[in-house]
């Protein structure tokens, strides 16, 4: 089935995008992560242009994300306060990732740029899951528990001014830490089209060190209003949003997701991490020797307005 | 076939009415509007046409027919990567401020031996002597390694062709040749020119155009995205929402 990419500007094989979005799908309902760490890198290698794959994939992440929080806002699974302060956050990144990305743009370096921060930050939060949930895995082999780590936000989030009750996340902590954190994963998300799930988890357990009863729901909620403003500034920016891709995406991660969450059901946690910290470490290594070799296209071909 | 008829008639009543002394061409394309829509992969386009002669024989010798279809010229940044510090990355750049976003030629017989390279680069015949107006001042043998390394890149991605002695002549006075366009061509006005060379001199050109455009859906998306972009951008979030909750609701009942 041939499609054909209004602003991507190339025809594509609408199956081929439908199974991707699919296989991602799978993967972020098995995971509860919004998979664009994986959608992006995927659609380069098909061929599309990383602008136009980047800000696409941030338009399906919306959609993945929807009945997500919809489903964590039913189990009060969202810490709204919370979610709202990385929201503001995050909306002031997507602004200053905006004009980063035309920055970058110009001096030509756009897409080295994409492919190094992926390879250090899939790596580096790749490798510390592996660690730990490896650790984990052993331990439950051996039947024994390991002992509950203590719930703590990080020394550097306690010193900063200002402090808020969150009750849902059982914190009394500075409103800055959170809006620096939104504010992170805003620039991201303009970047590399990702909803900035896998960099939200960690951080809000082991730097703000909330509940984890209320942690994916809000990180969800943020990923949802997130990728909402980065839609809106790419297409009044970068204008490289194609809806046609983001459908096809959609109509393969929405029915993924779903299959992806009844595999879940049948795994214990444990193996689940230790599964997608080794995908997280393979698209890394795979992102860090293609920087290393010699690429297909040594030129490269870009409009002047 | 219709256009064949069109090109009998033209022919006639040019034969019935002329008197001249010069050759002239009555060129004709089997397509003057492309559109680009649902399913685009690209377009196979047929360039024909008859070459008139005063007095309606063909003269003996070669007679040589060169076809350029030329896509509408873009200002372009041509970037070049380079292995430093153990990662390829964009090292240099130059500009050209009119490459060709299509450009094939087709000849009857290779170009070298039809023209000399002084009327070759005149007429830019061939990828070798395509006129891009590099700007900025940088030397004659970097710009020639741009020059081929753009001209390489569009060759494998089917934008830029060329096809020598693939113009099929018959009887001295029809020619036609096949020349394809990838689903990625820019869009715009092309221009078909057809020229008639004989002992290495051009006797005579004409030209067709072409708009290549996207039409229905695909033009809507693209104009929408380029002029409308606050509501293009509150559609696609609008979109992604319900397709999102909806795969939510149908799968729960499942």
């Amino acid at each position: 089935m041939d499609v054909y990419l209004p602003i991507a500007n190339l025809s594509v094989n609408g199956f081929v995008i439908i199974g991707l979005g699919g296989l991602v799908g799978i993967l972020s309902g098995m995971f509860g992560v919004g998979g664009g760490f994986l959608t992006t890198p995927l659609l380069i290698f098909y061929g599309i242009p990383p602008t136009v794959a980047a800000a696409s994939a941030s338009t399906q992440v919306t959609g993945s994300s929807v009945s997500g929080v919809i489903a964590y806002s039913r189990r009060k699974g969202v810490d709204y306060q919370m979610g709202g302060v990385l929201v503001v956050g995050g909306i002031f990144g997507t602004f200053a990732g905006a004009a980063l990305f035309r920055a970058l743009q110009q001096l030509g370096q756009i897409d080295t740029v994409i492919n190094i921060v992926y390879v250090l930050l899939l790596g580096s939060i790749g490798g510390i899951m592996a660690r730990e949930s490896l650790a984990s895995v052993l331990a439950m082999r051996r039947g024994e528990k390991l002992p509950a780590k203590k719930r703590r936000h990080h020394p550097l989030v306690a010193n900063l001014p200002l402090r808020w009750r969150f009750y849902r996340s059982g914190l009394y902590i500075s409103p800055l830490a959170p809006l620096i954190l939104g504010f992170a994963t805003g620039i991201l998300t303009i970047l590399l089209g990702v909803g900035g799930g896998f960099v939200m988890v960690p951080a809000m357990l082991y730097l703000l060190g909330m509940g984890a009863q209320v942690v994916v729901g809000t990180s969800l909620f943020q990923i949802l209003f997130v990728t909402l403003a980065s839609t809106m500034v790419h297409s009044l920016t970068t204008k490289a949003v194609d809806i046609v891709l983001a459908v096809l995406l959609l109509i393969g991660s929405v029915t993924g997701a779903q299959i992806g969450a009844r595999f879940a059901q049948k795994l214990p946690p444990e193996y689940l991490r230790l599964l997608l910290s080794v995908l997280v470490l393979l698209v890394a290594l795979r992102l860090g020797i293609g920087l290393g070799f010699r690429p297909a296209e040594i030129y490269s071909v870009e409009l002047l307005p | 076939m219709n256009a064949l008829r069109h090109l009998a008639l033209l022919v006639c009543a040019w034969l019935m009415t002329s008197a001249a002394t010069e050759p002239v061409l009555v060129p004709e394309v089997s397509q003057r509007d492309i559109q680009i829509k649902y399913g685009f992969t690209g377009a196979e386009l047929l360039l024909f046409g008859a070459i008139v002669y005063p007095g309606g024989t063909p003269p003996s010798g070669d007679n040589d027919i060169v076809v350029i279809l030329k896509g509408p010229p873009q200002s372009i940044i041509l970037r070049e990567k380079q292995k430093i510090a153990g990662i390829w990355i964009n090292a240099a750049s130059t500009e050209f401020r009119s490459a060709p976003g299509y450009y094939a030629v087709a000849s009857s017989r290779p170009i070298d031996k039809i023209v000399d390279e002084r009327t070759a680069a005149i007429y830019e015949f061939g990828l070798g002597n395509l006129q891009l107006s590099p700007a900025g001042s940088i030397d004659p043998k970097e710009q020639s390694r741009f020059l081929s390394g753009l001209v390489d890149l569009n060759q494998r991605e089917g934008l830029y062709k060329q096809q020598e002695g693939s113009v099929e002549i018959l009887e001295g006075v029809l020619y036609q040749a096949r020349l394809s366009i990838p689903a990625s061509v820019p869009t715009g006005l092309y221009t078909a020119e057809t020229f008639l060379v004989r002992d290495g001199q051009v006797l005579a050109a004409a030209v067709r155009e072409i708009e290549v455009r996207k039409f229905g859906f695909e033009r809507f998306v693209a104009t929408a995205a380029e002029y409308q972009p606050f509501f293009y951008g509150v559609s696609a979030v609008l979109i992604s929402l319900l397709l999102g909750w909806l795969g939510g609701v149908v799968f729960r009942k499942i």
